[in-house]
């Protein structure tokens, strides 16, 4: 009786694993078919969120490759920060998945330094910076070497209401300083379109200050993060944190500063209170979509102007922010080559024209924007150019996330802003940095 | 004594002769069952704790790991000796005491309405209850964030009435509205959790007993505070220990409306924040393991506190 149950415990045994054998084997072929059945590779772009452009362009770039590759996007989360945390921690990690990243600027040392990123081919390197607007390059570098591609480039622009102007008596074919965008504001009561929320916009709005009047935050950024040496506190600090604390402590920025970010600043500039703000070019194409579906009036649009961004000093250049996505390719990617064939194709400057038309996102080649099809739905193509080569990135360190975040809570709220702050926010990223202190 | 001994000792060795094959039978099938599920337990909690512990002895940036070095203690002298860690403390147990105080007396009162409430209505009643604690915290935390917000919200129109509130009232500009508005969103949506807790207590109260007061002329609050409520002992410390370890590992709230700006952080989002955020391993897992520290030590307070044996033999 043992014995008979035994010996039928063993066929079951012997069954059961001849059953998972056999699907073991069949998942393991089905597998190897796909890769040697001559199907192309499929490489995945990790992208930020967009209006579908970067999806429409990995088809245009797998249809044009031959059979070659095939790309595959990936969403990563919506803001730049989350962005950088996930690619961290999966290019820490040795994920071979991250065939190509579009990445913020800002994020991208910490990336390169330890090696995250492929190096990029010269011709690739030569070729995507030759035409590109020169902040787009300042982005992409990295101790002197181009390690990511420039796909789009961003800058900010003020927007402004031209009857507003005109009431507080600005003539916006010249240079425009913030103390007389202060000044307009209070003389016709209207606020001030800027963003005051505890996020990277602040950093963004900072650190434009600082190299409006030709202060970097870090001047030696070379160094180690312990042994940085910070412009922080300087009279360009001094005058940075009077202008932000003028536009809190006078409410200038409206009541919900402390929320508002791009998206919000936008919309209440597109309100009655709405005189002049700083902000990327994506709200020209938001306000015609808000006209379109009857939340704004047409009156609006042909109402605003742009010029290029505020100056801190009259005689001193205006130093606007920059933005934008470049594109990596992950150290561990099992087709580093045809990746970056992928990304040849993907800042072409036909994409970047078809990218800027479709999804409003400027283009980092400066060839893109004598596009006809650029210059007919953007009318502030060239101011875009302009600015693009005036932009100034933020600091290039791989600390960057404990600068931009100590900047971040050491400026916020606007109204509590004062003299003091740029040496609190030098002495704290120093602490920071050495790490005696917590963020 | 040692008579004693000597005689028990070999009748319990006969006795476990006697059940030796069968038990040994038992504890193999035992462990056969239990031993999976044993294992996956080690593996994700205890495995974690254990990684958390050693990592927090490294100056670890996981964005540098050619610069990783062993620095002892270090990393828990600066948390300790950071006042951010300690506001965060603040912060936390602040939230913890008056979400689970405010709860404990909420989530009462809705258990005697449902306790009470005829045949016809309870089944209706403990849905309507439990609705907010069915709501998926980030969406009523996203829910609460655009009520209150400044641009988005209606708060400050329907309550104008109100001194203080105005159409300019900025509810997440500063400290105190903004820990307001987190710990309300907090208490609308577990409420419902611990008056389901209460109510299970409510109905182990032996009716008997507050018959037997009723008929004793004892008044309403007599036979609350005499015989309900120490009745209801294990319930109440069940209710509490569970929603104070839930309040202080806070997140998902204060993530969506403040992201911890104007002193609103609380202890997780320090962690997370060191963890995740700066990518430094070493400092955010010496966060993680203090405020694992703190939640057991909460835990022990509870069960001691209330005497209560959760084994299941009752009240010490």
């Amino acid at each position: 009786m043992d014995q008979a149950r035994t010996s039928r415990t063993r066929r079951r045994r012997a069954l059961a694993m001849a059953v998972a054998t056999g699907m073991a084997v069949t998942v393991a072929l089905s597998g190897c078919s796909t890769n040697q059945g001559g199907s192309s590779p499929t490489l995945t772009w990790y992208i930020n969120p967009d209006d579908g452009g970067q999806a429409q362009i990995a088809q245009r770039c797998s249809s044009a490759s031959g059979g070659k590759y095939t790309i595959q996007t990936s969403l990563l989360p919506r803001d730049a920060s989350s962005q950088r945390e996930q690619l961290a921690r999966r290019l820490a990690a040795g994920d071979s998945s991250l065939d190509i990243m579009s990445l913020d600027p800002p994020f991208m040392p910490e990336l390169a330094e330890p090696g995250f990123l492929a190096p990029v081919p010269q011709d690739l390197a030569t070729s995507s910076t030759k035409n590109a607007v020169e902040g787009a390059v300042k982005g992409a570098t990295w101790k002197g070497k181009i390690v990511a591609v420039p796909f789009w480039a961003n800058t900010q622009l003020l927007w402004y209401k031209k009857s507003v102007a005109q009431q507080a008596g600005l003539d916006m074919s010249q240079p425009v300083t913030w103390d007389q965008l202060i000044a307009a504001a209070e003389k016709t009561g209207k606020q001030l379109g800027v963003q005051g929320i505890r996020s990277e916009s602040m950093t963004v709005w900072v650190n434009a200050l600082y190299e409006s009047q030709g202060q970097h935050i870090i001047t030696n950024p070379q160094a180690s993060g312990a042994d940085y040496q910070l412009g922080l506190d300087s009279a360009a600090g001094t005058e940075a944190a009077r202008i932000i604390g003028t536009i809190g402590q006078k409410g200038l920025g409206g009541p919900g500063i402390t929320t508002q970010n791009e998206s919000i600043t936008m919309k209440n500039w597109q309100a009655d209170k709405g005189s002049f703000m700083v902000n990327w070019p994506f709200v020209y194409a938001a306000t015609q979509s808000a006209v379109k579906q009857g939340s704004v009036q047409q009156s609006l649009v042909d109402d605003m102007g742009w010029a290029l961004y505020p100056r801190v000093k009259a005689d001193q250049p205006t130093a606007p922010p920059l933005g934008g996505i470049v594109l990596g390719v992950g150290a561990k990617s099992k087709h580093v080559d045809l990746a970056y064939q992928a990304v040849s194709c993907i800042v072409s400057p036909a994409n970047q024209a078809y990218y800027f038309v479709s999804n409003g996102n400027p283009p980092a080649d400066k060839t893109a924007y004598d596009d006809p099809a650029v210059r007919a739905k953007y009318p502030m193509a060239d101011t875009i150019r302009e600015s693009l080569d005036l932009a100034k990135p933020r600091p290039q360190t791989p600390y960057y996330n404990e600068i931009s975040t100590s900047i971040q809570q050491r400026w916020t709220p606007l109204s509590s802003v004062s003299a003091s702050t740029p040496k609190d926010t030098q002495d704290f990223v120093q602490a920071v940095l050495k790490g005696e202190r917590l963020l | 004594m040692s008579t004693a001994v000597d005689t028990a000792a070999p009748a319990a060795r006969t006795s476990r002769r006697v059940v030796t094959e069968r038990a040994r039978g038992e504890r193999r099938l035992g462990w056969t069952l239990a031993g999976p599920a044993f294992i996956v337990m080690v593996a994700v909690t205890i495995y974690p704790i254990l990684q958390a512990i050693y990592d927090s002895l490294f100056n670890y940036r996981l964005t540098a790991p050619g610069e990783r070095r062993f620095v002892g203690l270090a990393n828990y002298g600066v948390v300790l000796s950071d006042h951010v860690f300690w506001r965060d403390l603040g912060v936390t147990a602040l939230i913890t005491v008056v979400t689970v105080a405010v709860e404990l007396v909420l989530g009462f009162l809705l258990a005697l309405v449902m306790n009470n409430a005829i045949r016809g209505l309870k089944g209706w009643l403990r849905t309507v209850i439990l609705i907010p604690y069915g709501t998926i915290t980030v969406v009523s935390a996203f829910a609460w964030f655009y009520m209150f917000d400044i641009n988005s919200g209606y708060v400050n129109k329907w309550f104008a009435w109100l001194p203080g509130i105005g159409p300019s009232f900025d509810w997440f500009g500063s400290t105190g509205p903004a820990l307001f508005v987190i710990m309300a969103s907090e208490i609308w949506k577990t409420t419902p959790f611990i008056s389901l807790l209460l109510l299970s207590g409510l109905a182990q109260v032996p009716s008997e007993l507050t018959e037997a007061a009723k008929v004793d002329g004892a008044t309403w609050w007599e036979r609350m505070s005499r015989v309900i409520l120490p009745n209801m002992r294990a319930a109440i410390m069940v209710a509490v220990l569970f929603r104070a370890l839930d309040a202080f590992r806070i997140f998902d709230n204060i993530f969506i409306m403040t992201n911890g700006a104007y002193g609103t952080e609380a202890l997780s989002l320090l962690a997370y924040r060191t963890s995740i955020g700066r990518l430094e391993i070493g400092l955010g897992s010496a966060v993680s393991v203090i405020l694992f520290l703190l939640v057991i030590l909460i835990s022990v307070i509870a069960i001691k506190g209330f005497r209560v044996d959760l084994a299941g033999r009752g009240v010490k």
